[in-house]
Parts: structure tokens; sequence; C-alpha cells
């Protein structure tokens, strides 16, 4: 079945309507909760009230917007800072495993490479408790053997920094090595041959080369951090992240202003993707 | 040169090395260790397997594990089914812009939060949703019908949430067949199905099984869409392990849980790719 090659009319158009009702059920559930973020009612369902921006704007009880609702910024701000940490060290190790598996042979390569792998086959929630128990166990060490009663490593944002670090960093190195390994390694000799130090090498032709894998790897931690929930979930201590402010709020029974914060979420999201793609367009 | 190569080396390994013992590989043996303790006093431990007779011989926790096990590989076939001929169109059918267009339409719901995809769920499902209103303003019901809380709502929600994840491996596999030897399929006299058990899946075959191991472990180790999505019914391993862990604080038995359930998705990836004749490198690197 390919356009070469003749097919009946009525098997050709079955096959359009299916793949078309495929996008209506990836954007339902999309758009619904973008339509109701402007109903002027209590809850997001039927009947439709009449339009009202309240539920970004309002200031007032019982309408309180998004931008007027302090729980609700200070945990986006809280996702943003985990966010920045998490894809700043994620890239900066991802990067550093792309150039050892890339540029060294050494024993233990191949059992390390699968080792790296690893993280993408652990359940989210079994890669949280697992840390939240042996941090538990380091904190109880600490405290019991040296007296040092250590924050960071009870339940919090440092844990949950760590804990999505853990299997994020492997989807950062898949990104920066597939770009690495197209680079021609001539131009570094070339470099070599002209005088330049390795490092001087590196930094003046291997990294701007690997700039936009660095800077994809970038954007797409940051969302993955953004929206973790599993791993997350296990780490939180009382700086929640606004995946969990949002689902707490969800068991409660939801009010537009979720909705709200939702829409919010897909356009930036979607304006982050447009200007990622954008910038490797330019590359 | 030696020597700095080999400092090299060492500066690139710390990192890596680092990241793996401290947050992958210790935390898991910790975690084993845990599970293999019994609480006898207060602040007292011995080694014992209690934790593991608890799992086998409490029928709700070994039940829900099963359970939780076969309806994440329902939730990979139907996702597999229900993505393959849109991947095919995709790759295969669809030509230039319309072709990548339709590709980006295919990741954009996956730029946002798991959470929110969820939320759009309840508000089609529920009682007084789009849904439910849609029929009664038809009239073919009379009253709201509630379509959330049960395992329909909760296999939709596992689909929809897992989609990306089986088209982008299964798109990339496809396009890579030459169209060319679709028509030589044909012009041996090869039919339509034909063709597709004979070249179409066996070239697709490293997508597949790269596309249900990531879908299935999503699956399995879901736990926001059975909460919820899923009724009272459909109580999923995750929520088990979440609630000792969280609510009835014995983490004894949550340990002993969370490694049943890397037991579990381990064999099932490891079957899978033995089966098939794959390996890890090759799918996910």
């Amino acid at each position: 079945m390919i356009p070469s090659i003749q097919q009946p009319r009525a098997v050709r158009l079955a096959y359009s309507a299916y793949v078309a009702l495929f996008f209506v059920y990836l954007a339902l559930p999309l758009a619904v909760v973008s339509v109701f973020a402007f109903n002027d009612s209590q809850f997001p369902s039927l009947p439709w009230e009449g339009f009202t921006w309240n539920w970004f704007f309002g200031e007032e009880r019982p309408m309180i917007g998004v931008f007027h609702e302090r729980p609700i910024l200070r945990s986006i701000g809280t996702s943003a800072f985990v966010g920045l940490c998490v894809s700043l060290l994620s890239v900066a190790v991802g990067t550093c495993n792309a150039f050892l598996f890339n540029r060294h042979q050494f024993r233990l390569r191949g059992l390390l490479y699968i080792l790296m792998l690893l993280p993408l086959v652990i359940p989210g929630i079994v890669l949280g408790i697992s840390i939240l128990v042996f941090s538990s166990t380091a904190a109880n060490g600490f405290e019991d053997g040296l007296g040092w009663d250590i924050e960071a490593l009870r339940p919090g944002l440092m844990l949950v920094i760590l804990g999505q670090f853990s299997f994020i960093t492997t989807i950062a190195t898949l990104v920066i090595a597939a770009r690495l390994r197209k680079f021609d390694e001539s131009l570094e000799e070339a470099a070599l041959n002209l005088g330049a130090g390795h490092l001087t090498a590196v930094r003046t032709v291997t990294l701007p080369f690997l700039a936009p894998a660095m800077i994809g790897a970038f954007v797409v931690a940051f969302l993955m951090s953004f929206e973790n929930f599993n791993t997350t979930l296990m780490l939180v201590g009382s700086d929640a992240p606004l995946t969990i402010t949002m689902f707490d709020r969800l068991k409660e029974g939801s009010t537009p202003v979720l909705n709200a914060v939702s829409l919010l979420l897909m356009i930036g999201s979607s304006l982050l993707a447009l200007v990622m793609i954008a910038f490797q367009k330019k590359n | 040169m030696g020597a700095q190569s080999r400092l090299g080396l060492i500066l690139l390994l710390t990192p890596l090395v680092l990241w793996l013992s401290l947050l992958i590989i210790i935390p898991h043996i910790d975690m084993l260790l845990v599970s293999l303790r019994e609480r006898v006093g207060v602040g007292e431990y011995q080694t014992s397997l209690a934790n593991y007779l608890a799992f086998l011989t409490e029928p709700l926790y070994l039940w829900t594990f099963l359970r939780t096990a076969l309806m994440s590989v329902l939730a990979t076939a139907l996702t597999l089914l229900i993505a393959f001929p849109v991947s095919y169109y995709i790759a295969k059918i669809a030509k230039g812009r319309m072709q990548s267009a339709l590709f980006l339409l295919c990741l954009v719901p996956f730029w946002v939060s798991e959470l929110v995809r969820t939320f759009g769920w309840m508000i089609l499902l529920r009682e007084t949703g789009v849904f439910s209103s849609l029929l009664q303003w038809m009239g073919l019901v009379d009253g709201p019908v509630e379509m959330l809380y049960n395992d329909v709502a909760m296999m939709v929600g596992l689909v929809y949430t897992s989609m990306l994840f089986m088209v982008v491996p299964l798109v990339t596999t496809l396009e890579s067949l030459d169209d060319s030897i679709i028509e030589a399929g044909y012009d041996l006299g090869g039919s339509g199905p034909s063709i597709l058990r004979e070249i179409v899946i066996p070239h697709a075959m490293p997508g597949i099984v790269s596309g249900c191991i990531v879908v299935f472990m999503l699956s399995l180790g879901n736990y926001l869409t059975p909460t919820m999505l899923g009724g009272k019914e459909s109580l999923w391993f995750t929520e088990l392990i979440y609630s000792q862990f969280i609510v009835r604080f014995n983490w004894e038995l949550g340990a002993a849980f969370g490694f049943m359930l890397l037991l579990l998705s381990s064999f099932i990836v490891w079957a899978v790719l033995r089966l098939t004749g794959q390996t890890l490198e090759k799918t996910m690197g």
C-alpha cells in the first residue's frame, strides 16, 4: 500500500478517515482543557456559561485567576528552578559521557554503556523510592555516626533534582552522542596541527559543532523535568513543583484555574519547541 | 600523550561513575537490603524474607501485581495496533510538507504534562462531562452517564499517554523501508496482507520492539492515569507502592514491592529482546 500502487477508492478513503480520527483523538483532551479555561463557571464542565478572562486575571473570590494565585505561581517558580538545575547538570554530564564513549576505548566500556542506558528501563517510581531509601539511609548514617544532620538528604528539592537528573542524563547523553558521532575528527586534528592545545581545539572546534545538540538536550531535559511526575512524587518535600501542586488540587476537585494553568503550559512548551526547531534549522 | 589521554579518560569517567553508582546502583542495592529486613521491635531489624512472603500470600498484592502486568501488556498491544497504521501513513503515504506536519502534530500533545492530558480526559468522560452532555443533548440517554472511574477509561488514558513513544520509532524505521521493495513484492504477485507480513513488519521490527518496550514500561510504572481515571476496582501496583511508602510508612514492604516491579519490568524487557533477537544498545541507543 504505497502511492505508486493503485488501491480501491473506498480503501483509501477509509484509511484517510482512520488517520483523521486518530488526530481528533490526539487533539480532543487538549482542546477541551483549553476551551474550559474561558468558561464563566465554577466547574470545568458544561453547560457553557459565557466567555471570561477571570481564570487568568480575576482578582476576587470565587474567581481568582492564575496570575493572582500565590501557591500556583510559587510552584511554577519551583518547577522552573528544578528544571534549570536538572538541565544544566544533565547536559554537562551528558557531554562528558558522549566524549567518553565516542573517543575512548577502555575496559568495561560495554558494561558501562549498558548501565548508562538502564535508567530508561527502570520505572520512574522505582527510581524515586530507591533514591529515597538510600538518601535516608545515608542521612541516618551521618546523623548516628558523625552527629551531622544533613537536611539536603531528606525529601525536598535537592532529592527531586537528583532523582530527575538520574534518568534525564541518559537522554541528554544519547542526544549529544548522536551528534558527536557525525563530527569529522580531522577538523580537530587540523586545529592541533595549527598549534592549538587539546582543550583549545575541543573548545573552539568541537563544542561549537555540538552546540545545537547541547541546546536541544537542554530544552528536552527542561521539559521532561517540568512535567515529571512519578519520580518527583516520591521525593518531594514541602516545596512542591507545579505537577504535584496541580495533582493535589485535582484530587480535591477542579476549578477552571487548572485549565488556565494548563493552557499557559501548552503555550509555553510550544513556544520552547518552536524556538528549538528554529534554532536547529539555522544551523 | 599517553599520560594526558589517561588523565582525560579519568576526568571523563568520574561524572559517569559518580552518577551511576550514587544514583542508580547503590540506591537499588540499598532498596534490596531494606526489602530483606523485618521489623522486630522499635528500631530493631532482622534479615528475613517476610516482606516477600507477605507479597506472595496476600491475595490483594499478588492479584494487583498480575493485573497490572496484564493490563500493561494489553495497553501496549492496543497502542501498537492503533499506532501502526498511522505511522505507516505518515512514513509512506503522506509526502513532503504534509508528512512533516502530521509528524509534528503527533508530537504536540507530549510537550504538555501528563497531568494536563489526564485532566482533559476527566473533563471529557465524567458525569457532568462533555461526552455525557453530548449524549443527553442528542437524546440517546435520559440522564447523565458516568464514563470515568473504570478500566476502559483507564485504558484510553494509558494508550493516549504512551502513543508518542510508539509512533516515533515506528515512523523512523518505516521511513527507511524503500518503496521499490514493496513494489517488487507486488510484482512478484504478493497481496496486501502478505506484503505486510513478509516485508513491512520484519523491516519495522526494531521500531516495534523499542516502541513496545518503552510503552510497556511507561504503563507499568504509571501512577497518575490509574489513580485519576481508574475506579476503585482498577488498583494499580504503583498505587500499592505509594501507599506503603507515604501513607503507611512501611518502607520494608514498599521496597519489596518496588523490587518486584523492577524484576517484572526487567524480565519482560529481557524476554522481548531475547525473543526478537535485538539488544538494548540497538533498540535504545
